[in-house]
């Protein structure tokens, strides 16, 4: 059992922070976040505190994931191929938003989805989509249930302060249904929850269910995901609003992950494709300099993101795909050209 | 400063401004008083400049706006349907609900607990020891954690939920029971406890009287308990005697019908009951040993019996020191409570943490919860104090 006070009052202690950070950070307000990232030679990515394939620390407390190689991939676009230049800040969903506005974290790389209110009322800004996900049910096999309409009058373990905790509600009402919701702060302690019986079922990102699905079910196979997806799911990165350079960092360098894909960029065609005739590629790499100069990088950024992890297909194979536990399908996540939803912007 | 200048300096009759003492005291206070101002207002100022930079809605709008998520328990209607002030609702009188049923709980087991460590009996004296002295040093939180999870992992799924008493079921889901279903004919029969009630207070203050008037005594322990009792058992009958019970059900995913407490409520209300019994305990404890054995022996002396000498000399002068430390625990007990959030209790933290992260009003949601507390706090110390005047020591 995992037991920790801490999250609790890291929850409130990040209201409060945000509070202090908002009445004292004027005083500290160094300009843009940008400049004091390059000044201070790194940047701080909120991360979960634990989700396989997506973000998750090894016995050392290194953390390896999807998420994380999106923010080791701008940190070598920014430090010249450097991918040690992050502090990670594991957040609960709870206080990931207020550690964001405080400015505790510069960016949030953790399957936050992309929603209205978050975008304004909040006072943040998202950058492209990483990933198309849809909310689903986890339930264990012998309930015998086979769809999500017969889950009336269901106990559901659920995390606070998501869009999931939101979506869950909806669908219920809209399907005149009962449920009673059991939410517990810590994905942990939410997780443990179900598997120990005190829910019938767990809902989250379909993605997620699969991670906590082969990552903590004792016997996997017991448990099933059902079929339905009740929501959208757009899971993007997070900055702060009014931040408009760094922004354009995060954006781009996940655009040349993506496009890297398309035009066959991988980690180990590097090299050679410096040498390739086709002016898309060359204005990626840097051959044809301008584009690092526009964002207020060297012209090698593009060329340093690729080279820490690959494009964005090698990143999505090697943790989420048949590299990583998860073994997800592209589905949604293929590239344009492929019948998914991935498009990169050009970059000229 | 030599002899001969001192015998010299003669204070003059005012001295300058910056020698007067009173005066140096009123501009240090001005310029302190002037430097918090200060800060606060900059703080204020800062606050407001960062939100508007950022664009972060500010105010209390988003107290009408609907809510649309689920909370699992509630004492008032509520469905995600309703207003995010009403879910503060929710959350206040969930955590209201487990501070009072908490604050009544440890004050009983406290009180046995601290007239245990006191009995003349050894097993009973060292089993009160043992007791507070392993939850007293315990964090509260463990404490939750241990019997959430005892009771999460300990008791069976519902559709193999223990029996402990006909229709009384332990689930992991929590404990259902059957509840008396609410008729028309009940209003009569609270009236008439209440009548019962008024009666008996009645009956006692003649008796009072009359005692002290002619020394005869009269049994005003029976005729009350006659009276609350009997009062409204006749009004039941007179009503047609309407008794049904709603009996809970299996259907479907878990047990509907009847009354139900959740793992969570449960070991919040345990853990608060009992870390806090052991501190009352001690107060109890404490508060009966500062009554001087004097006042025993001479109450021996007049010949009072073991009961009649701890309820009419010792816990009366006992009280007086009880009171206050008591009311600081009643304080903590309803403060902890907000531990609730570790095990998913639906409390106003909670529910404010929850509200917050969807609205992003997080100084809002703060203020509000502060408020609440801060309120609460003061109407308990309030109401503690009164009674405290009304038990302390009448001087003449």
């Amino acid at each position: 059992m995992h037991i920790s006070t801490a999250g609790r009052w890291t929850s409130f202690g990040a209201a409060l922070a945000l509070i202090g950070g908002l009445a004292l950070s004027g005083a500290a307000w160094a300009g843009p976040t940008l400049d004091k990232i390059k000044q201070g030679g790194g940047f701080s990515c909120g991360v979960q505190t634990g989700l396989a394939g997506f973000a998750q620390p090894d016995s050392q407390g290194v953390y390896s994931g999807f998420n994380i190689d999106i923010c080791k991939a701008i940190s070598a676009a920014l430090f010249g191929g450097a991918t040690d230049k992050i502090k990670y800040v594991p957040l609960t969903a709870q206080q990931r938003f207020t550690a964001l506005q405080s400015g505790e974290v510069d960016i949030l790389s953790n399957n936050t989805t992309w929603t209205l209110t978050r975008d304004t009322d909040l006072g943040l800004n998202f950058a492209p989509v990483v990933f198309y996900d849809g909310q689903g049910f986890l339930v264990a096999k012998k309930l015998n249930v086979k769809g999500a309409k017969e889950l009336n009058g269901a106990t559901v373990c659920v995390q606070p302060g998501t869009t999931t905790e939101l979506n869950l509600a909806d669908y219920f009402r809209g399907n005149k249904m009962e449920y009673k919701p059991v939410v517990i702060e810590k994905l942990d302690e939410a997780v443990a929850a179900f598997f120990g019986g005190r829910c019938d079922v767990f809902t989250g990102d379909s993605s997620a269910l699969a991670a906590i699905r082969t990552g903590r079910a004792s016997n996997p196979d017991d448990y099933m995901i059902l079929p339905e997806r009740i929501s959208k799911e757009p899971l993007a990165p997070v900055v702060r609003h009014g931040d408009d350079q760094w922004h354009d960092v995060v954006d781009w360098v996940i655009y040349a992950l993506i496009l890297a894909e398309e035009k066959g960029i991988t980690k180990a065609n590097l090299d050679e494709m410096l040498k390739s005739e086709d002016p898309d590629i060359k204005r990626i790499l840097g051959v044809t300099p301008g584009m690092g100069k526009a964002l207020g990088l060297d012209e090698k950024w593009a060329y340093n993101a690729i080279k820490a992890n690959g494009n964005y297909g090698e990143i999505f194979e090697h943790n989420l795909g048949g590299g990583g536990p998860l073994k997800l399908e592209r589905g949604l996540n293929a590239l344009w050209t492929k019948g998914g939803l991935q498009y990169a912007m050009p970059i000229r | 400063m030599t002899s001969e200048e001192a015998s010299l300096s003669i204070a003059p009759a005012r001295p300058r401004p910056w020698r007067d003492p009173k005066l140096r005291g009123i501009a240090y206070q001005v310029l302190f008083v002037a430097a918090v101002v200060g800060f606060g207002a900059f703080l204020v100022h800062n606050t407001m400049v960062n939100i508007g930079r950022q664009h972060i809605a500010t105010g209390f709008g988003f107290l009408d706006r609907e809510a649309a998520f689920g909370i699992g328990e509630s004492l008032i209607a509520y469905s995600p349907a309703d207003t995010y002030g009403r879910a503060f609702l929710v959350g206040l009188s969930n955590t209201l609900y487990v501070a009072a049923l908490g604050v009544v709980l440890a004050t009983v087991l406290g009180t046995v607990m601290g007239l245990a460590r006191l009995s003349g009996n050894w097993l009973v004296r060292k089993l009160a020891q043992i007791y507070v002295e392993t939850f007293r040093n315990i964090p509260l939180a463990l404490q939750l954690f241990f019997w959430w999870g005892l009771l999460n992992k300990m008791a069976p799924g519902p559709r193999a939920a223990w029996q402990v008493l006909p229709d009384v079921f332990v689930s992991n889901r929590g404990i259902v029971f059957p509840v008396i279903e609410t008729h028309p004919g009940y209003k009569w029969v609270g009236l008439a406890f209440l009548a019962g009630i008024a009666l008996a207070v009645g009956i006692a203050r003649w008796a009072k009287g009359r005692q002290a008037a002619t020394g005869q005594q009269t049994p005003t322990g029976w005729i009350g308990l006659g009276l609350i009792i009997g009062l409204p058992a006749l009004a039941f009958i007179a009503a047609g005697a309407p008794l049904t019970l709603g009996l809970p059900q299996l259907k479907g995913f878990n047990f509907s019908g009847g009354g139900s407490v959740s793992p969570e409520f449960t070991a919040l209300l345990l853990g608060l009951t009992i870390y806090t019994g052991t501190f009352i305990s001690e107060i109890v404890r404490a508060g009966i040993l500062a009554v001087s054995w004097g006042q025993s022996e001479a109450a021996m002396a007049l010949g009072l019996r073991p009961n009649l000498r701890m309820r009419l000399i010792v816990l009366p002068q006992a009280l007086r020191v009880i009171i206050p430390p008591i009311t600081s625990q009643y304080l903590s007990l309803t403060k902890n409570s907000s531990l609730a959030v570790i095990i998913g209790y639906p409390d106003l933290v909670s529910i404010a943490n929850t509200t917050m992260n969807q609205t992003g009003q997080a100084i809002e949601g703060i203020a509000l919860i502060m408020a609440v507390y801060l309120v609460i706090s003061l109407t308990i110390s309030a109401a503690m104090n009164l009674y405290n005047r009304a038990v302390a020591l009448v001087e003449r």
